[in-house]
């Protein structure tokens, strides 16, 4: 058992160390100048989907409950993230302060959403459940194109009609307005503290899944009717672990939204859901350094396409297809390492093998 | 008056959702995946339909047709493909192997036919009907959109409740090993449920764009999210359920539009699919299966 324990800490602790190091290698490059402008811009996006990818593990792979409205979460997170930011803008003068102020009203929110969406959701399972969460991620990115916020002296207005009912002072500032999104969105984000935050959220979820709870979680995942029977409580562990997924996704969600200076709501649909989705999957589900990995990359790849130019996202499916097809087909496997004898190893053989019976 | 045009509408644009969502629920009952290119396989359809007449001059009829033998040979070719390779594979594993080929169905629809919108000639082109001395117009295409999905809806359960092949469907997704064992082929069953899916879902593109005539690469994928849940709303995995849901649907969500926010439909539809799904986990017409332990 302690074996086992120290195995699983050591696991831990690889990781932090995989992206410290990738952040001071990037760092490094960066000051010399190797890094090209559309990557750089990419940094920030990658660390938020990094988060994305590590907390939506914590439903789909430790949990075993399929989400597809995660970006759902992700829209809570980083909306409310932005019109914490712009109100705070006087009070709090020190950009670094507001930016984790933000970050972490954006992360309660959508913990709260999490658990007013998880109470009664929890109940559904497999299918059920993803089609729910999907449905509660389409009704968020309906209502922000209906939401519109502003700030003046009076503090903040709300309204659901359009900008002018708001009824703004003098000097007040609209920040939510309607179908064109957050605009004017202050630009505090940074490498550094997209660094900051996947750092944070693989505290966090490193040591839930080695915690008491992590370990019911996982029995619950594996065999729920054993772990009631046991005295495990589902329903409260089931929450925990959704309610922390989702707090995560917003927090990553507030650190993506002050990346840009406009951010709507289409960028939070069922299409991002899903691409967070391939990259758990992809990643191995229940690995977390699977999910820091693939989100690395298949957020990179398609700027690696660009000499496809056009073919670009074709090929992109292709390859999505091709390693679906590569890890999980047999024959495929077989004759792969056959062909190359020192991947035999290296080959994810599990790769989406745990906790795949939401279907089931 | 208005109320009953809204009705109209309402069961028209449901009965599109109801084929779409035949074909679903279909795939979902034999196979037990989510095929997230259902909605695309729609669009290849709408295209396909648009090319016969626009450019090569066919008749409404045999656009359709061709558009039909199409998507069907598509369809059991994605099938063969990508979906069989993964037969034991964990289902999480398909679904994704379903969205790469989402993905490849519209980037490919965006080489060939471009991004700008295509606008859809309508295939009905039949005078609307008007009743009450013209206080009521009913479009040619929902009329059109109606009697087919009663039609199909017919045939379907015609099909797999007398034919051999209806009756191996249902063998194969109630139990694959058994029906093995009586020697039904699983695979060709399964071909065959994904090339009467994709038939259905051309018949679907076309009757959609007649009726919303603005072809794009992505035109497929919010009627295809809407259908998933009107087949999931009536019971996954029921033919009748789908067919209801599908209906349903569309009324609440053309009255949503009508009664109480054109922007907040969407919220509206989703809201009561989660309500219905809290009340009645499995769906309106689902079969609740007991857990053995």
């Amino acid at each position: 058992m302690a074996k086992r324990l120290s195995k699983a800490s050591l696991n831990g602790f690889l990781n932090y160390g995989l992206v410290i190091l990738a952040f001071l290698v990037v760092e490094m490059m960066r000051s010399s100048g190797q890094i090209s402008n559309s990557l750089n811009g990419q940094l920030v996006p990658i660390c938020a989907y990094v988060c994305m990818a590590v907390s939506l593990n914590l439903t789909v792979g430790v949990l075993g409950e399929l989400s597809l409205g995660h970006a759902g979460f992700m829209g809570v997170g980083a909306f409310s993230g932005v019109v914490a930011a712009v109100s705070l803008t006087n009070i709090i003068p020190s950009n670094g302060l507001r930016l984790l102020l933000s970050i972490l009203i954006g992360g309660l929110l959508a913990g709260a959403a999490g658990f007013l969406v998880g109470v009664p959701v929890l109940r559904l399972r497999g299918d059920y459940l993803a089609i729910v969460t999907l449905a509660f991620g389409e009704i968020i990115k309906n209502i922000v194109n209906c939401l519109y916020i502003g700030v003046d002296s009076a503090g903040l207005h709300v309204s659901m009609t359009n900008s002018t009912a708001l009824g703004l002072a003098e000097g007040g500032k609209v920040i939510m307005n309607g179908p064109m999104g957050a605009t004017g969105v202050p630009k505090l984000s940074s490498f550094t503290a997209g660094f900051l935050l996947v750092l944070f959220t693989l505290f966090i979820v490193q040591n839930l899944v080695q915690s008491r709870a992590g370990r019911a979680i996982m029995a619950i995942r594996d065999n729920r009717i054993a772990a009631e029977s046991v005295g495990i409580g589902i329903t409260r562990y089931k929450l925990t672990a959704f309610i922390t997924s989702a707090m995560l996704a917003g927090m990553s969600g507030a650190l993506f939204a002050m990346n840009y200076s406009t951010i709507v709501a289409k960028k939070f649909d069922f299409n991002t859901s899903i691409l967070v989705l391939v990259f758990v999957v992809l990643g191995g589900m229940g690995n977390i350094r699977g999910s820091i990995i693939a989100a690395t990359v298949l957020t990179i790849l398609p700027e690696m396409l660009r000499a496809f130019s056009d073919y670009r996202m074709l090929v992109y499916a292709i390859v999505l297809i091709v390693i679906m097809l590569a890890t999980n087909n047999q024959k495929f496997r077989s004759l792969l390492s056959r062909a190359l004898p020192h991947l035999r190893e290296g080959l994810p053989a599990h790769a989406a093998g745990k906790g795949g019976s939401t279907h089931e | 008056m208005t109320f009953l045009s809204y009705l109209i509408n309402g069961i028209s644009l449901g009965s599109v959702y109801a084929i779409i969502a035949l074909g679903y629920t279909m795939v979902y009952g034999i196979a037990k995946m989510l095929n997230f290119a259902h909605g695309d396989v729609i669009m290849v359809g709408g295209y396909i339909a648009f090319c016969a007449t626009s450019y090569l001059g066919l008749p409404s009829i045999a656009a359709v047709l061709l558009s039909m033998a199409v998507c069907t040979v598509l369809g059991v070719t994605i099938e063969g493909l990508a979906y069989r390779p993964l037969r034991s594979a964990p289902s999480l594993a398909v679904l994704i192997t379903a969205i790469g080929v989402s993905y490849f169905l519209q980037n490919a629809a965006l080489l060939i036919w471009g991004s700008a919108p295509k606008s859809f000639p309508s295939l009905v082109g039949l005078e609307p009907l008007r009743l009450f001395d013209g206080q009521l117009v009913i479009t040619s295409e929902a009329v059109v959109t109606v009697i087919a999905c009663i039609v199909i809806m017919v045939a379907l359960t015609l099909f797999t409740g007398e034919t051999k092949m209806g009756k191996a469907m249902r063998a194969v997704s109630e139990d694959k090993g058994a029906a093995q064992l009586m020697g039904i082929n699983v695979n060709h069953t399964i071909s065959i449920t994904f090339a009467i899916g994709s038939a259905l879902a051309a018949i679907a593109g076309v009757l959609l764009c007649s009726a919303y005539p603005v072809l794009l690469p992505t035109t497929g994928s919010m009627p295809g999210i809407k259908a998933f849940t009107a087949a999931v709303f009536g019971g996954i995995g029921s033919i009748p359920g789908a067919m209801i849901g599908g209906i349903l649907l569309g009324i609440i969500e053309i009255f949503g539009k009508a009664y109480i926010s054109t922007q907040l439909s969407d919220a509206i539809v989703f809201s009561v699919l989660i309500i219905v799904l809290l009340v009645k986990p499995t769906g309106l017409l689902g079969k609740a299966v007991n857990e053995k332990v």
